[in-house]
């Protein structure tokens, strides 16, 4: 599994409470020199230099100066913003880490810099690496920094909306950013949410337990307590009487150009977005040829653009995608995201570690357990514990059957986009619903089972229970399946608005950090539970199916095939569970309060939908200092403009479907 | 009005001299609410419109083990202009709100709405959010809330059944729906620095001009 990529030292105290957050050096410039002579950490018990990876020490070598270890943190650290550009190419290029997995950033408060933090990784496999840079936090709560972090968009063209997303979250500038606009707020919004220093309208305390409940168990109504007695807050001298509110005008401004009599919108008019580059971009999606008929380019054609959603039946929930239109062919697609944006990672600084759990259900809600598997098992390893060996199963048989059980939605509902409307979609929620009640008897619950604990699972299966499990595992499910195929796989109308729409090659797809049955689909054979083996998977004979044609029905063919593989997960799993002791479900004792010890970890599981990572830093407390959620449906929602350009606006909602996106993941 | 029942009229009914024979067992007499309220709450047509988690179990209702049809409410709407009914079935964000209250004025009265789960309810797990809206309610009118994060596809049901309940309830004589003058318009909210109540404006207008909100606090 992903884990750390490089602390050694997950479960030592020594690196603890203060030094947390904060390498000793206090800013950036003084961290200068001690890493320039990085034998001479004084840090006590830093991780040895030893522990940087051959690659990382590569870097080093090459860049020299620019790049310091700054223990006792995981990864590098750029001190040379101007150099980041040049690293992440040589990065990509000669150390072959051609995918960006994660950025993000973190605000070290007390030392006074938002650290932004890359994670780049080999679709080969591997752990990834952990690259970061510093920028002043700046002095006015409202502005964004003056220093200005170059994008990597031009590099990784996945890094776009994880950029506009830390952009919106911390007020980080990204200079050569395509389309710099905040991205789950709104324009306008005021501060920058999860910088420590911006407090909620319903702020009650920095970290759970509140005084006011704890131990008492006083409550109050949070609409008592607060100013304006609702869920908002004001900046002095706000006048709602008289205020420009126009979120969407930049994002209009950025489709404009090429619509006739298009308004100019209070920005001025835009420019078109600059076109991805990097590797494979060669062909810009505006050269596809998709006017085809000699006629259509004497039509002169207006061009409109057109909004679908947040609320629209083919958009999967409330995603809103605004695409401009020739004729009936896309020829620009932007997405609007945010209508599902409920803080999750605000809320989970606040929660405690063990709080978490439940919240991670509420992510992808398809796949609950999945979710929850990525975060106790990074919260795992920053702990130094291990479940036990019967809990490692349990787990992986609810992971698995949370793959079937999410790949059965995602295809049923990918009919529906196609145009079946229902019915396809009806037997296969049959099929699903009899899997979520194994969930409910075993956890009590259908969709949000808060299962998994910290070194365990919450509750064991019955001698029933297994026995419905094998049912579901050797005998329901695969015939289903079969009849699936039967039923689908041939059939010529799905063959004919599948085949060959969506198309995006296999090096464009890795650029985009694209993950899941989706990479899987452009014939890149990498899945985390093989490439960077966490849990018990190592145990397991299985095979990581791969298709080759990139397209949507590929990507059809990769969840049927997956199907299975987790089938014979499932079914070995329950082969072997009998070996181990029943009830024996919890390593240790059961806790209420967990201390992580200080340090960070970045953690990755393969869900249904591709890799979820969770990006922890703790400063040795109760609670997540950081607590970071890398969803794919969010990274993978990058690469849909390239997918979808030049097809027709009804092939759209097909490739939106074939992306399985969930909105509380990519929204969070 | 002093309701006959069923049974009576049909009696009087049936010992009438002046009704033919062939009429006598083929006709019912029922008061004209009852007719229409029967008619009503077994034809709703929801709004096919899911916010978050909660819209899997209302898509569970419907599909084949829990069988929406049996109620006759089956038929989903896309568009707010055919349909009577809203299931706010998830959390509703701030900047979701201006567009669930523009649906929401779009659909044609008689309309109803039914909070679906904590968060639509009062905001839920996630009450805490910058961006969460402690309940639907604070903007439209709901008329049934569940309980449950998510409500079981039954609760679900079971709200349905409410519903219906306060649908054959409701006289023709007093709903607002046929009253005269303006139609309820609730007013569209609109995102400021934050989410702006159209109602509240003068409000907080009034509080912004005097008041240090919390957001200028210093941190600890
Ligand atoms: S009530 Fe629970 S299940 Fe429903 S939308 Fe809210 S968090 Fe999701």
């Amino acid at each position: 599994m992903a884990e750390e990529t490089t602390n050694p030292t997950p479960a030592e105290p020594a690196t603890a409470a203060k030094a947390a957050p904060a390498a000793k050096p206090t800013s950036p410039a003084a961290a200068k020199p001690a890493a320039a002579k990085p034998a001479g950490h004084a840090a006590p018990k830093g991780p040895p230099l030893a522990t940087l990876t051959p690659e990382l020490a590569q870097l080093q070598q090459h860049f020299g100066e620019s790049i310091i270890t700054p223990a006792p943190y995981v990864g590098v650290l750029v001190n040379d913003l101007s150099k980041l550009r040049d690293v992440m190419t040589y990065v990509r290029d000669q150390l072959g880490f051609d995918m960006l997995a994660n950025v993000t950033a973190v605000d070290y408060i007390k030392e006074g810099y938002l650290q932004v933090v890359y994670h780049p990784q080999r679709s080969k496999g591997g752990q990834p690496i952990t690259i970061k840079v510093r920028v002043p936090r700046g002095s006015d709560p409202v502005a964004p920094t003056e220093v200005a972090v170059p994008s990597l968009t031009p590099i990784y063209a996945g890094a776009e909306f994880q950029e506009r997303e830390i952009y919106d979250m911390y007020g980080v500038r990204f200079e050569g950013h395509p389309d710099l606009r905040r991205i789950l707020t709104w324009e306008g919004f005021y501060g920058w949410p999860l910088r420590k220093d911006w407090h909620e309208p319903y702020y009650e305390g920095d970290t759970k337990p509140f005084d006011s409940r704890w131990p008492g168990g006083h409550h109050e109504l949070a609409e008592e307590r607060v100013p304006w007695g609702d869920n908002v807050n004001y900046p002095p001298g706000f006048d709602p009487l008289n205020f420009n509110s126009d979120p969407d005008a930049g994002l209009y401004d950025s489709m404009l150009s090429g619509v006739p009599n298009a308004p100019i919108g209070p920005n001025g008019h835009a420019q078109q977005a600059p076109q991805p580059q990097g590797v494979g971009a060669a062909v810009s999606v505006y050269d596809r040829n998709y006017n085809t008929l000699a006629d259509e380019e004497e039509l002169q054609t207006d061009q409109i653009i057109v909004n679908m959603g947040p609320q629209h039946p083919s958009t999967h929930g409330v995603l809103r995608m605004v695409v401009k239109l020739d004729g009936e062919t896309v020829t620009d697609l932007k997405l609007a995201l945010g209508y599902l944006h409920r803080n999750h990672e605000k809320i989970g600084e606040r929660n405690t570690w063990l709080h978490n759990i439940p919240y991670t259900d509420r992510l992808d809600y398809i796949c609950g357990l999945a979710n929850e598997l990525g975060y106790v098992i990074t919260v795992e390893k920053m702990m130094g514990i291990k479940p036990t060996e019967r809990a490692e199963y349990l787990r992986v048989i609810m992971a698995e059957l949370t793959r079937i059980e999410s790949h059965f939605w995602a295809i049923g509902f990918l009919l529906n986009d196609l145009g079946a409307f229902y019915t396809p979609a009806l037997y296969f929620i049959t099929e699903r619903d009899l899997i979520l009640d194994l969930f409910e008897s075993v956890t009590g619950s259908r969709l949000m089972c808060n299962y998994m604990r910290f070194g365990g699972v919450s509750r064991d299966f019955t001698e029933d229970q297994l026995a419905h499990a094998r049912e579901l595992a050797f005998d329901r499910i695969p015939r289903k399946i079969d009849e699936l195929e039967q039923l689908l796989t041939e059939n010529e109308i799905i063959k004919a608005r599948t085949i060959g729409v969506g198309y995006l090659p296999a090096e464009r797809s890795i650029n985009y950090s694209l993950t899941g049955p989706c990479l899987r689909a452009a014939g890149v054979p990498y899945d985390i539970r093989r490439a960077d083996p966490y849990s018990i998977y190592d145990r397991f004979d299985f095979e990581i199916p791969v298709f080759y044609g990139a397209d949507v029905y590929d990507r059809y063919r990769v969840r049927v095939a997956e199907m299975r593989q987790s089938l014979r997960i499932v079914q070995q799993a329950l082969n072997q569970i009998d070996q181990t002791k029943p009830g024996d479900i919890q390593a240790g004792k059961k806790a209420y309060n967990h201390r992580v010890p200080a340090g960070e970890a970045y953690g990755r599981v393969e869900t249904p939908k591709g890799e979820l990572g969770f990006y922890l830093v703790s400063d040795g407390g109760q609670n997540p200092y950081r607590y970071h959620v890398r969803s794919s449906s969010f990274i993978n929602l990058n690469a849909l403009k390239e997918m979808t350009v030049g097809h027709k606006v009804a092939d759209a909602v097909v490739i939106l479907g074939s992306l399985d996106i969930v909105l509380g993941e990519v929204d969070r | 009005m002093a309701e006959p029942t069923n049974a009576n009229v049909s009696e009087e009914f049936q010992n009438d001299p002046r009704v033919p024979d062939e009429l006598r067992n083929n006709v019912f007499i029922t008061s004209l609410d009852k007719l229409y309220n029967w008619g009503r709450k077994r034809s709703m047509w929801p709004m096919l419109f899911g916010l978050a988690c909660c819209a899997i179990e209302m898509i569970a209702t419907a599909a084949s083990r829990h069988d929406l049809a049996r109620f006759g409410w089956e038929l989903m709407r896309a568009s707010p202009r055919q349909a009577d009914l809203m299931i706010v079935s998830g959390t509703v964000t701030k900047k979701m709100i201006p567009q669930i209250v523009r649906l929401y004025n779009q659909m044609p009265e008689p309309r109803y709405v039914i909070a679906m789960g904590a968060c639509a309810t009062a905001g839920g797990p996630f009450k805490e959010g910058y961006n969460v809206v402690s309940g639907v309610d604070k903007f439209i009118p709901v008329d049934v809330y569940i309980t449950g994060c998510p409500p079981r596809p039954e609760a679900l049901l079971h709200s349905f059944i409410k519903l219906q309940e306060k649908i054959e309830k409701q006289s023709l004589r007093n709903v607002p729906w046929y009253r005269q003058g303006e139609e309820d318009v609730v007013p569209v909210p609109a995102l400021g620095p934050d989410l702006v109540d159209m109602r509240r404006a003068q409000e907080i207008k009034e509080k912004a001009a005097q008041a240090a909100p919390a957001l200028e606090q210093p941190t600890a």
